[in-house]
């Protein structure tokens, strides 16, 4: 069963991929659709009997490698963890195919984009069925080359492919620090495999490794590196800048991809970790710090974007860092409480924009809209059900696990919990204020262009099913599971599957009672600003923009962060490379290389047919300076002896 | 000297009389029998070639001499024999359509090639310096004729005047050279010549003759500094004329070379060596080079074959047996490669008459996609790719060469053929990626058959090459 799960999305990846052109395009769609559909299902049957059943799984399918020290196998991991993660990845991929049937029905490359998508899962499966970092690396670079691959779907689009690249060359950056954590850890326990890892872990407290000229406490170097991986997949402050270009791609891909599932990996792989993380506090301060100032930084600039989908992203890149915060903190299943909703609730967002985007022929402006909430009614409700979830509405999914996440930094003991504490509520209030502005601006108040607004039309059912769908678990994925991830029941459901510090969840079940109203409080404030800038005094965020234009810019631009990249970076790299690439490789290689030796054949063969003049006495000459050359050299020589 | 059975003292010549008589009649037949005959004296001409084979391979093994002493039958001269004679058929088949079947019927041609063939045949057998020079003319004066034989056209005369020109002064170093050596040596056997030489001091006298001896065989083979007729010959003389001179004539060019070399000279090996080493060298660069400049395919072959004379000097500057087993197995491939080679460039005919530029060949993998197919293979083979005939042909050379310790000349070997590779691949790929040029008449049956074998011996060489090499080390033994 539980191979099945993660080779059915790779079979209809190959079927889809392979022969998408003969059994068309219709074909391609249905079978990717119904075997993730197939999934999904087994996921939950899954769920239920590792998660709820409590029966650990770990199915042998290969060998991966054997080379000396190095022993890989290819096996799936299930505990309740992979469990939770089977669920999110399915359960959304298999809606978001069958969205896409409705959402992509014009383009003549769909089979493609289904097997894109499905290729994506397939690797996404197998990096949250890991049971070794080998093998969640290979996932964790099976969903970077989908991710790649999807946010440059439409090639033709040169913002698509740079944004593609970009996506890509950010996220070396993280896979190099993620690759040089797992060397590490194979360099101190020589495995890579999970089970004896964490069997070590303990007695690896206290060792250093030795690098140049310093010692470094190696649990703190090894968890740091991997979190570096955790914070380019994942969008973290300073490798975040991917994630809002990554929006050039389809928006479906954008809700699966950019905000449920890849994106998530990070959080997976940090809880996933658990033991390691646990053990080092240090690299737990340094999660937590870069979780509050990501959850921090994309809400001030979620406040001022235009473009739908971008105000999205940067959600999503806050919520993330929400996750982080909670991962810092040592509450890791309250972070996967928070990944579990935020992934119902941001697909929602996600699929719901681009129902907007699809009403209003690929127009992403949310300054071009307005009043839309009669011509597409069924949008306009599921949006505000996931904007609800999303800003904690009580009662709703994400009220539940961002509260609980704001409780857990407040109960943390770390250095940066304070600091985490402040900031996550602060960012609260502003995601309130975004996705209600964006609520606000897109469905209510007066359409920009008649024109526009009269053309709208509802989305085609296919989608709207996967957007209801969606909209209920953005409200029942919270409630139901409280106690699983946040409650008293978290020991028997997690079980081993992270290592949750004792005393987090006591704790934040004892906190005063201010402390679990603040975010609600926090929340309403933010819908209020909103309700007051947009509905009732739509001249005030221009004339407040227009007092505090330096920090307008400032959030406008995303606190400059692609110029600064640009400046500090490309542009040097680009120097660099158009450096070696004339002089080093157009000048010295070429020129003394192939270009150079070719020309100098080139001039040879020249002269040598200049001798070829055809006069008999050229040639007669010719022969007899050749004898009298060979004498020569032996008169010099000596003949013989 | 095998002498185990006593044998009539003609005995081993008879391959040559066969020719030398077959000519004689074939020459009667032509004048007495009317048109008729004069066309069918082709055919019997090989039928003449076939014969003389069979009485080469009839003499069975083992060293035969005649005339006391300076005509040698021996295991090298056989199987050169045989490769020449092969060569000489091959030649006759190719012209079948130029010659054969024109109503003026040339039968001058085949008589020709007779009476050519029978000189060379001498000349692989001559074991002192009069034979070798009787041979070397006889072969010579019946080339200097088939070159001119196109007596309507001006480039064939100049061809053949150029070539008799140049012919002559190479004869005449050759003989000025001889007379050298007699001089210093007191004999002209080639045994008495090399017993002289290892007796004692022989002076730079001996050594100036021995250069003069190898510029006369240089010119034959021609190998640089003494090429230059090749490419105006080749390029003037009829393109069937041209196929002949490129084979059969250079192998039995370069197996008397190597009988020279190996047997009359065996004692002052560091000197010839010094040579064959820097002729080879040059010839293998200037068949690299100059070829890339032609755009005429016939005087591109002439600058591929002075590069494989080069590259078959490689194998005999190593003076091993190694060395001379990889000349004979290079000059029995290179004939074959260069056989197809020219029934290809045979067939480039269009309605308005034969065509010869590298361009004409335009697009031919689409017109005829076999011919293209054999072409190519032949031109793989030429530039020494693996796993055909000519990568082998130039194996058994190169490591013979590092064996003997010429590491520089396989080194240089090595590039060239690389520098050589260009030009054989641009034909490829004009055949097989530019747009089509108007298309040739359909290939004629000898032609074909021609092609057809050697691109089927220069593909499947790989499978079973043992027969030839094994003959090849035989030949090689039997000089040393």
């Amino acid at each position: 069963m539980y191979e099945a799960i993660v080779f059915l999305p790779l079979l209809g990846c190959l079927i889809a991929g392979l022969f998408g052109r003969v059994i068309g395009a219709r074909a391609a769609e249905l079978v990717t659709t119904i075997l993730l559909f197939a999934a999904m299902v087994l996921s939950w049957i899954a769920f239920a009997r590792v998660g709820l059943g409590q029966v650990n799984a770990r199915v042998l399918v290969a060998t991966f490698m054997h080379s000396g020290e190095l022993k890989v196998d290819w096996a799936l991991r299930v505990d309740t963890l992979t469990a939770v993660m089977l669920v999110v990845v399915t359960t959304i991929s298999a809606l978001v195919h069958l969205y896409s049937i409705g959402y992509m029905a014009d383009d003549v490359h769909r089979p493609r984009f289904f097997a894109y998508l499905s290729l994506f899962t397939f690797a996404m499966l197998a990096l949250v069925t890991a049971d070794n970092l080998v093998q969640l690396f290979f996932g964790w670079e099976g969903v970077g080359l989908a991710s790649y691959l999807l946010i440059g779907f439409w090639y033709h689009k040169p913002q698509a492919n740079a944004a593609a690249i970009k996506a890509f060359i950010v996220n070396r950056v993280g896979d190099f620090g993620f690759a040089l954590g797992i060397f590490a850890i194979f360099k101190m326990t020589g495995a890579v495999d999970f089970e004896t890892i964490f069997a070590q872990a303990p007695a690896l407290g206290g060792k250093t490794i030795h690098f140049l000229r310093w010692d470094i406490d190696a649990l703190t170097l090894i968890c740091v590196l991997l979190f570096i991986g955790a914070m380019g997949k994942s969008a973290q402050f300073l490798l975040h800048t991917w994630l809002p270009d990554a929006m050039e791609g389809p928006t479906p891909v954008s809700a699966l991809i950019h905000a449920a599932t890849m994106v998530t990996a990070g959080v997976f792989m940090v809880a996933r970790l658990s033991p390691l993380f646990e053990l080092a506090p240090n690299a737990q301060a340094f999660v937590t710090l870069v979780g509050a100032t990501t959850a921090f930084f994309a809400a001030t600039v979620a406040l001022v974007q235009n473009d739908i989908k971008r105000i999205v992203a940067y959600s999503t890149c806050s919520q993330l860092g929400y996750m982080f915060v909670a991962m810092g903190v040592g509450a890791y299943s309250v972070g996967m409480y928070h990944l579990f909703t935020h992934a119902f609730f941001k697909a929602l967002l996600f699929l719901g924009s681009g129902s907007v985007i699809h009403a209003m022929h690929h127009e992403q402006d949310i300054r071009h809209m307005g009043g839309l909430k009669d011509r597409i009614r069924v949008t306009y409700y599921v949006m505000v059900i996931g904007t609800l979830a999303l800003t904690g509405f009580p009662l709703t999914a994400g009220y539940f696990s961002k509260d609980a996440i704001i409780e857990a930094a407040f109960a943390g003991k770390n250095a940066f919990a304070g600091y985490a504490f402040v900031l996550t509520l602060i960012a609260a209030g502003m995601t309130a204020f975004y996705s209600w502005r964006l609520i606000f601006k897109t469905f209510h108040g007066e359409p920009h262009d008649r024109e526009h607004h009269a053309a709208a039309h509802e989305s085609p059912l296919v989608m709207l099913v996967a957007l209801v769908v969606l909209a209920a678990g953005s409200i029942f994925a919270g409630y139901p599971f409280k106690e699983l991830f946040a409650g008293h029941a978290v020991g028997e459901f997690f079980r081993d599957s992270i290592r949750q510090s004792a005393t987090i969840l006591d704790d934040m079940h004892h906190l005063p009672i201010w402390i679990g109203l603040l975010p609600t409080a926090m929340m309403a404030a933010g819908f209020l600003l909103a309700w007051q800038f947009y509905l009732r005094r739509p001249d005030l965020p221009v004339a407040l923009a227009r007092q505090h234009d330096a920090l307008y810019r400032f959030l406008l631009n995303k606190w400059y962060f692609d110029e600064l990249y640009d400046f500090l970076l490309v542009r040097p790299a680009k120097r660099l490379g158009r450096l070696l690439w004339k002089g080093g490789d157009g000048w010295l290689i070429d020129g003394f290389g192939p270009d150079g030796v070719s020309a100098r054949v080139i001039d040879v063969t020249r002269n040598v047919v200049r001798l070829q003049t055809g006069y008999l006495y050229h040639y007669a000459f010719a022969m007899l300076i050749g004898v009298a050359a060979l004498i020569t050299w032996f008169m010099f020589t000596g003949g013989p002896h | 000297m095998d002498q185990a059975f006593d044998l009539p003292g003609l005995y081993p010549v008879l391959p040559e009389i066969a020719l030398v008589g077959g000519a004689m009649a074939l020459l009667m037949l032509a004048a007495f029998g009317g048109a008729r005959a004069a066309g069918a004296s082709n055919w019997l001409a090989i039928v003449v070639l076939g014969l003389a084979a069979v009485l080469v391979v009839a003499t069975g093994t083992g060293k035969y001499e005649a005339f006391a002493g300076s005509f040698v039958l021996d295991d090298f001269a056989r199987f050169m024999k045989i490769v020449t004679l092969v060569g000489s058929a091959a030649a006759i088949l190719l012209a079948q359509e130029s010659v054969g079947d024109q109503a003026r019927g040339q039968y001058e041609y085949s008589v020709l090639i007779l009476l050519s063939t029978a000189g060379m045949m001498v000349m692989i057998s001559a074991a002192d310096l009069i034979a070798l020079y009787l041979g070397l003319e006889l072969m010579s004066l019946a080339l200097y004729v088939i070159a001119a034989s196109e007596r309507d056209s001006l480039r064939s005369s100049e061809a053949g005047l150029k070539y008799f020109v140049l012919g002559a002064l190479s004869s005449g170093m050759l003989l000025y050279g001889s007379s050298l050596v007699y001089g210093f040596s007191g004999t002209v056997g080639f045994a008495g010549i090399a017993r002289a030489l290892a007796g004692g001091d022989s002076g730079i006298g001996l050594t100036i003759g021995l250069v003069f001896i190898f510029a006369g065989l240089c010119f034959k083979v021609s190998a640089v500094p003494f090429h230059m007729w090749t490419p105006d010959v080749y390029e003037g003389a009829p393109t069937y004329v041209t196929a002949f001179f490129a084979a059969a004539p250079k192998v039995a060019a370069m197996a008397v070379f190597m009988r020279t070399a190996t047997n009359a000279f065996a004692p002052i090996v560091v000197q010839w060596q010094q040579i064959i080493v820097f002729v080879a060298i040059a010839s293998m660069a200037l068949g690299a080079f100059a070829a890339i400049g032609q755009t005429n395919i016939k005087r591109l072959m002439a600058y591929s074959s002075i590069g494989h004379m080069g590259f078959a000097l490689v194998g005999l500057s190593a003076a091993t047996p190694e060395g001379l087993q990889g000349v004979a197995i290079y000059m029995a491939i290179y004939m074959a490669m260069t056989l197809g080679a020219f029934a290809c460039i045979l067939a480039m005919r269009r309605a308005d008459g034969a065509v010869e530029q590298i361009a004409d060949l335009a697009g031919l993998a689409r017109r005829s996609p076999t011919v293209a197919f054999f072409l190519a293979m032949l031109l793989f083979s030429l530039a020494g790719i693996p796993p055909l005939a000519g990568f082998f042909a130039k194996f058994y050379v190169f490591l013979a060469a590092i064996k003997a310790g010429l590491y520089a000349l396989a080194v240089i070997g090595v590039i060239t053929s690389v520098i050589g590779a260009y030009y054989y691949l641009l034909i490829i790929k004009v055949m097989y990626f530019d747009e089509p040029a108007p298309a040739f008449e359909p290939m004629r049956g000898e032609l074909r058959m021609v092609l057809g074998v050697s691109g089927l011996f220069v593909l499947l060489f790989f499978i079973y090459p043992r027969p030839v090499v094994e003959a090849a080390a035989l030949a090689a033994k039997s000089l040393f």
